[in-house]
């Protein structure tokens, strides 16, 4: 193992702290939602929130856009130079890449404290934000594009001196997650660049809602496979080696990884399902197409369930269970990735659910549906983000981890919180109560009884998930500051059963996985925003908050 | 590229699965007829008061048993807020948004539309069993969005 250089690990450093702190605010916000959702409003007293809705903007934006991101960026750019064992292509570049994104967060994070900019993540138009909030997170995504220049560029230099070989797991899960976003974050900037922020300083006096919301979902369905693939290069290169076993597949783990790249795109209709002016026919082309794209999940699910039953059997398990209950749960890293994969998996069938189509009436924009996220991208995510920072840090910093016991009962909370609060949720979105919505001063809330139950476990849920959000942060600060002992950390990289050289090599023939992403892409867009265009209908922008 | 036995029996059983419960989707569509909103019409949200329908929100009888509901979405409520039909009329919704996004979502059916300024949603129930339905905004539309709702009053 080659040490990464200190000028390197600060780079990466400063991506989680700043992650870190997204989500100590961010995230500080959800048990507020959660009990004001059981009746317990604390809101008068935080002082600097203006409204339900300003903190609930605060919440999406901090977790699922700053918090993801820098993690992604910063725990991307480390396994790409540490699986190819080589130095990052440019560190200026990729401290330029850090500034804009956090210079982008500080605009936008000012707009949202300031309550300017009040128009919760997804930024609806004819919502309309202050100007420094549309730059700010158009900045961020910029960023990302710096980010995955540095490691294209990377990965080119590596690849000139070693032409015959396969990429490392870890780095090839790191191109293919960026070669997707670079692809997918082509609509988000063309709805910030021509729309949202002409709109936002006035250069036009509005703009058409519907085609916005086509541009947003372009990028806002693969945003999520941006969110979990580098959860995936964890589970599939990582967590096998930290389990004490072998990865069962790593040609298969490259497929799964792969078939994202073209299948990401094409079905971000889904969430315009009940959006009138979209036609039916390419909606159900997009639920179709979502339904492909739980392929490599499903194949993700047997490989990593192979890999953990050859871990447990390593450890000396018998019989058909044994090597589930084998695996070191005590080690919290692991156990932390472990039950983010069982939340996940619960996610991931309620997410079928949300893709099928006409059944989507039943849930779209209930409850339900951030039932359903927080299992996904709260959960396999984040919590697996939370595990990897569990050695990621320690390594980083060379600082042992402050406490590996709480980092278990951090583990354990944030599981159990969220089985609670995502059983509440998911109910309360069948029983027919609307998402984003300040439920427990809802003036109809007294007309439906029987959402009272699963608001109680909402906000119970949502407690116990705050305990375990200020474990982790104390321990996060603890061992930056008060942990003197050295860590003794290695990067965790899984041998595989059947290794690298049984993939194919046009895996790596990154060009033909580009041509074929468009070219679907633009089957399944081209038709609906030439519609959309043709039709344009602006209508002004206000602010309503 | 090798592929372990188990491994690929579990690709073919998630593929059949996947598409039988896809094949499920298009019958419920094709079969039962159950079907999202579509295409349906654009109009201008600030001309809403000189635009048929828009003009004259409300209640319409169309034949027996078949009523057409004109409503009107705004902040923070709807035009017409109640609306009285006898149990087993069949009532075709057809809304749009005087500003910004709304939702409609009459609770305890399969009906579920966004209402977004500039484009025309309907939709389309028919309600066999008397009650009082509740209806939503699900679409974050301001500092009181938790107060737009209405009702349906099945007689």
């Amino acid at each position: 193992m080659v040490t990464m250089s200190l000028a390197q690990r600060r780079l990466v450093s400063w991506h989680l702290y700043v992650a870190v702190a997204a989500l100590a605010l961010g995230a500080s916000m959800g048990p507020l939602q959660a009990l004001e959702h059981m009746g317990i409003d604390l809101y008068r007293y935080v002082p600097f929130l203006a409204s339900y809705y300003q903190g609930l903007s605060l919440h999406g934006v901090l977790n699922v856009l700053v918090w993801t991101t820098f993690f992604i960026c910063g725990f991307l750019t480390f396994v790409t130079s540490a699986t190819l064992r080589r130095p990052l292509y440019s560190l200026p570049l990729g401290w330029l890449a850090f500034g804009l994104m956090t210079g982008g967060v500080v605009l936008a994070g000012w707009a949202m404290l300031t309550n300017q900019a009040t128009v919760l993540f997804t930024s609806y138009p004819p919502l309309k934000g202050h100007p420094a909030y549309y730059i700010g997170l158009t900045l961020v995504v910029v960023g990302t594009w710096l980010v995955s220049a540095n490691i294209f560029l990377t990965w080119r230099q590596w690849r000139r001196e070693h032409p015959t070989e396969r990429t490392p797991l870890g780095a090839f899960g790191a191109l293919v997650t960026f070669v997707m976003w670079d692809l997918a974050s082509i609509g988000l900037a063309i709805e910030a660049l021509f729309m949202l922020i002409p709109m936002s300083l006035g250069a036009v006096e509005g703009t058409d809602p519907l085609l916005a919301r086509a541009f947003f979902w372009f990028t806002g369905h693969p945003i999520v496979y941006f969110w979990l693939l580098p959860a995936y290069v964890s589970w599939y290169s990582m967590v096998p080696k930290q389990a004490g076993g072998k990865l069962f597949s790593d040609p298969l783990a490259r497929l799964a990884l792969l078939l994202f790249i073209p299948l990401s795109i094409p079905v971000g209709i889904h969430h315009q399902f009940t959006d009138p002016g979209i036609g039916q026919g390419w909606k159900l082309v997009h639920a179709a197409l979502t339904f492909a794209v739980f392929f490599p999940s499903a194949m993700t699910a047997f490989t990593l369930l192979a890999s953990l039953e050859n871990a447990g059997r390593a450890r000396g398990a018998r019989g058909w269970f044994d090597w589930f209950f084998r695996l070191p749960w005590r080690d919290p890293s692991v156990a932390a990735q472990l039950f983010a994969m069982l939340l996940f998996a619960l996610g991931g069938i309620s997410g079928l659910i949300n893709a099928s189509y006409n059944l989507n009436l039943m849930v779209h924009n209930t409850a339900w549906v951030p039932g359903h996220f927080h299992l996904t991208v709260g959960s396999g995510v984040t919590l697996t983000f939370m595990g990897i920072s569990y050695w990621l840090i320690p390594y980083l910093t060379g600082r042992r981890l402050w406490s590996p016991k709480v980092a278990l009962a951090q583990a354990w909370t944030w599981f159990i919180g969220m089985l609670i609060f995502g059983r509440g949720m998911h109910w309360l979105g069948l029983l027919g109560a609307p998402r984003r919505t300040m439920l427990g001063a809802a003036s109809y809330a007294e007309l439906r009884p029987d959402w009272a139950l699963p608001s109680i476990l909402v906000g119970v849920g949502g407690a116990i998930l705050a305990v375990s959000l200020y474990l982790y942060l104390v321990q996060i600060v603890a061992t930056l500051f008060f942990s003197r002992e050295p860590a003794q950390v290695e990067v965790p990289e899984a041998e595989a059963v059947s290794g690298p050289e049984h993939a194919p090599f046009w895996f790596e023939r990154w060009r033909l996985w580009v041509e074929v992403a468009v070219v679907l892409a633009a089957l399944g867009y081209v038709p609906t925003v030439l519609d959309l265009v043709t039709r344009f209908n602006p209508v002004p922008g206000l602010r309503v908050w | 590229m090798q592929i372990d036995r188990y491994e690929r029996r579990w690709m073919i059983l998630t593929a059949v699965t996947l598409a039988v419960l896809f094949v499920a989707v298009l019958g419920s569509v094709l079969g039962a007829g159950i079907q999202v909103p579509g295409i349906d019409g654009q109009v201008d949200p600030r001309a809403l008061a000189r635009t048929p329908p828009f003009d004259r929100p409300g209640l319409r009888e169309l034949g027996p048993g078949r009523y057409e509901a004109t409503l009107v979405a705004f902040i923070w409520g709807y035009s017409p807020n109640e609306i009285r039909v006898p149990a087993g009329s069949t009532v075709t919704f057809t809304l749009t948004s005087r500003d910004v996004i709304h939702g409609f979502r009459i609770v305890d059916t399969p009906v579920n539309t966004m209402v977004i300024p500039g484009q025309v949603a309907k939709v389309t129930h028919t309600f066999t069993r008397p009650g009082t339905y509740l209806f939503v905004c699900h679409e974050y539309c301001g500092i009181n969005h938790h107060n737009m709702y209405g009702r349906i009053i099945v007689e």
